[in-house]
């Protein structure tokens, strides 16, 4: 029997509205618009997009911080949106979030104990002096916090040592699921390797899945084994990284992939790049039929009006193009295989 | 090769405050060529925007002082020019984009406005050819209908074209150097691909020297041709692009390029290097990289390394080199140093 998933969501939509001046018409954001996947336990699956794209309200409504407009999110087969208060926090144990900028999501009034052990003191856990040190000894320790730390303030340390922090609060309950929000975008290079490295490691001994929301291929390619990427609202390709990477299936993926940089100056002399005219259609107003079709250099009559779902290109491998993964031969200016 | 039009010897800018005083940038030196682009690359408080805005004396002084060097431009002095002299040159013979579009343009000031500006100012034409050239310069820079967003404010264009138009302002006067410090780091990949083929389109078109500032690898490995890597305020390797990432020299570069992720190569682990970037204010002895260097040696502590010069018009500051340098020199020197 196969094992059940994680978190799955279904149909997950987030409208809001908004009104053009005072006496204006209302209209609907929809900044999550039907989005559907699972994740399974133990995994690390990313959703990829730029800004605008509704990964981040995807995130918070995942983690029931946003109340969803229609759709669900089952953790554990259990829906969070029929959850009351007190289901709401025990299913919190399980599920916790690793925010993006260290600076602000830590209370600057708080000693770096007192951040890291509130959520037991929230979940009335580990009361049991000697077993708190303990679970607080390993817990630094799988962090790579010094012991030294824990009496001082957030503002003592620099981006990586508070994100070290933050990680630390969000495993202090051990949970099952990390939803973690951009959560290296902030820091430096070498310090953002570190952070790479950790989390990697906390979720090979802790058994996490991750639900990554990120902007940063370069990233998730290397921390995750399943992507799913957005662009409007919607997930226009799903599939596991390798895959993903090496035969995109979605002209918007294609494009995105083309205009990483690539830190090798070797690579980047050879390859050829597929330059996106104009900028992201505005939320209010998306394009009809495919919302990728205004940008898209396979457009052909029929995506003005056809709004595609996705798909299945190949297996486990889905697309919300009808174009591309019949295309014969691969456009000349695919990607340099490597 | 052709005549530098900028050179750097040996500036150092320090922020001194009663307290303390901060050695953000302690010895740079390096040739700029025209239509070459130099990127300076380092992390937060490695001192590459404090050395950019010291060229263009931007920086508010006190607290930040330049204690030494010189910054040769077309072989005169900025740093002993007046200020008249400088404002002379400053937008107009070197000019800079900024890494946020939406606070370096004046949100209450029609985009087309801001880039006459700088035309009526140093080129003293009337105010009808300025806006004329506006519209131009805003197609140049690919912005679609000039002739009507040229009324627009700012907040009415979306990221890219924000920094499409701050591009246009820099080029109003087609300047000889353009500093671009992180011009790409608030934008979206696809945007970013977008200015980054801009900006190579019209250095081509005017042969402008470009030193490009950044931390992102992926835009160096894009855009350079020499590199100048920055740690702890001082240069710690200076290289042409190719060699720098086939064969680094200095401990913090190899580690640096370790650190990066790529979408070609999915790496296990990332080298990341150990520890944190160092505080500035205590000044060293030795080697400021030497407590997170993997291959630090006991003279590392203790004997802060020259500038070693190597084949291939290469510099490192690492005592590692030592042995297969050609000459050496120190970073404060201004005359006589590296090419």
């Amino acid at each position: 029997m196969s094992v059940p998933p994680l978190l799955q969501v279904k149909g997950l939509k987030k409208h809001f509205d908004v009104r053009k001046g005072f006496f204006g018409e209302k209209t609907a954001v929809k900044a999550v618009d039907g989005v559907s996947f699972d994740v399974m336990p133990q995994e690390s699956f990313a959703v990829v997009g730029e800004t605008g794209c509704g990964k981040t309200t995807l995130g918070k409504l995942v983690l029931a911080l946003e109340k969803s407009t229609e759709g669900s999110v089952l953790f554990d087969g259990a829906d969070i949106s029929e959850m009351n208060g007190s289901e709401l926090k025990t299913m919190r144990r399980q599920m916790q979030v690793i925010f993006q900028d260290p600076y602000s999501s830590l209370n600057p009034r708080m000693t770096v104990e007192d951040i890291i052990t509130e959520p037991w003191v929230i979940h009335d856990m580990h009361k049991d002096p000697a077993e708190r040190a303990k679970k607080l000894a390993k817990l630094l320790d799988d962090c790579g916090i010094a012991k030294s730390y824990l009496p001082r303030h957030p503002h003592e340390f620099s981006g990586g040592q508070r994100q070290r922090v933050g990680i630390a609060r969000a495993l202090a309950l051990d949970p099952k699921l990390v939803v973690a929000d951009e959560p290296v975008s902030a820091l430096d290079v070498s310090i953002q390797a570190q952070i790479l490295n950790l989390l990697k490691d906390l979720q090979k001994e802790r058994k996490l899945a991750y639900l990554f929301i990120s902007h940063d291929f370069s990233v998730v390619r290397h921390l995750c084994t399943r992507i799913a990427v957005m662009y409007l609202g919607r997930v226009v390709e799903m599939a596991d990284s390798e895959t993903l990477f090496n035969d995109p299936q979605h002209p918007y993926t294609e494009a995105l992939l083309s205009a990483v940089p690539v830190p090798d100056p070797s690579i980047e002399k050879r390859r050829k790049r597929i330059l996106l005219t104009g900028d992201v259609p505005s939320p209010l107003k998306p394009p009809s039929g495919c919302r990728f079709h205004p940008r898209c250099r396979y457009m052909k009559e029929s995506c003005r009006t056809n709004d595609q779902s996705l798909i299945k290109a190949k297996s486990g491998h889905e697309t919300a193009c009808e174009v591309l993964p019949f295309k014969d031969k691969r456009s000349e200016a695919a990607l340099v295989a490597l | 090769m052709s005549e530098p039009v900028l050179s750097v010897r040996g500036l150092r800018t320090h922020f001194v405050t009663r307290e303390r005083t901060v050695k953000a940038v302690d010895g740079v030196t390096y040739d700029l060529h025209p239509g070459k682009t130099l990127a300076v690359v380092g992390e937060s408080g490695s001192g590459k925007s404090v050395h950019a805005l010291s060229i263009l004396r931007l920086l508010p002084e006190p607290p930040a002082k330049v204690v030494g060097g010189e910054i040769l431009f077309q072989g005169r002095d900025l740093l002993k020019m007046g200020a008249e002299e400088m404002r002379a040159i400053r937008g107009n013979r070197i000019a800079m984009i900024f890494q946020e579009p939406m606070t370096s343009l004046n949100p209450v000031i029609k985009v087309g406005e801001q880039i006459a500006e700088a035309i009526v100012l140093h080129q003293g034409v009337s105010q009808e050819k300025a806006w004329a050239k506006a519209v131009d310069l805003l197609k140049k820079v690919g912005i679609p209908h000039p002739e009507e967003r040229v009324n627009d404010y700012p907040h009415q264009f979306s990221g890219g074209m924000r920094q499409r138009a701050m591009i246009a302002i820099a080029l109003s006067c087609e300047p000889d150097v353009l500093i671009a410090d992180e011009p790409t780091t608030a934008l979206d990949v696809t945007i970013q691909a977008q200015i980054l083929e801009l900006m190579k389109d019209l250095q081509r078109e005017y042969r402008m020297a470009i030193i490009l500032i950044t931390h992102n690898i992926g835009v160096v490995a894009e855009m350079a041709d020499d590199v100048v890597v920055m740690y702890a305020g001082r240069p710690v390797e200076h290289s042409p692009i190719g060699e720098l990432f086939n064969n680094p020299k200095h401990p913090y570069t190899k580690g640096l390029l370790g650190s990066v992720p790529s979408i070609y190569v999915r790496k296990e682990r990332l080298e990341a290097i150990a520890g944190q970037p160092p505080d500035l204010s205590g000044g060293f002895v030795g080697c400021p990289f030497e407590p997170r260097c993997a291959q630090a040696m006991a003279r590392c502590k203790t004997e802060d390394p020259p500038q070693f010069h190597l084949a291939g018009e290469r510099m490192s500051n690492c005592w590692l080199n030592e042995g297969e340098s050609t000459e050496r020199s120190h970073r404060h020197e201004s005359a006589g140093a590296a090419k």
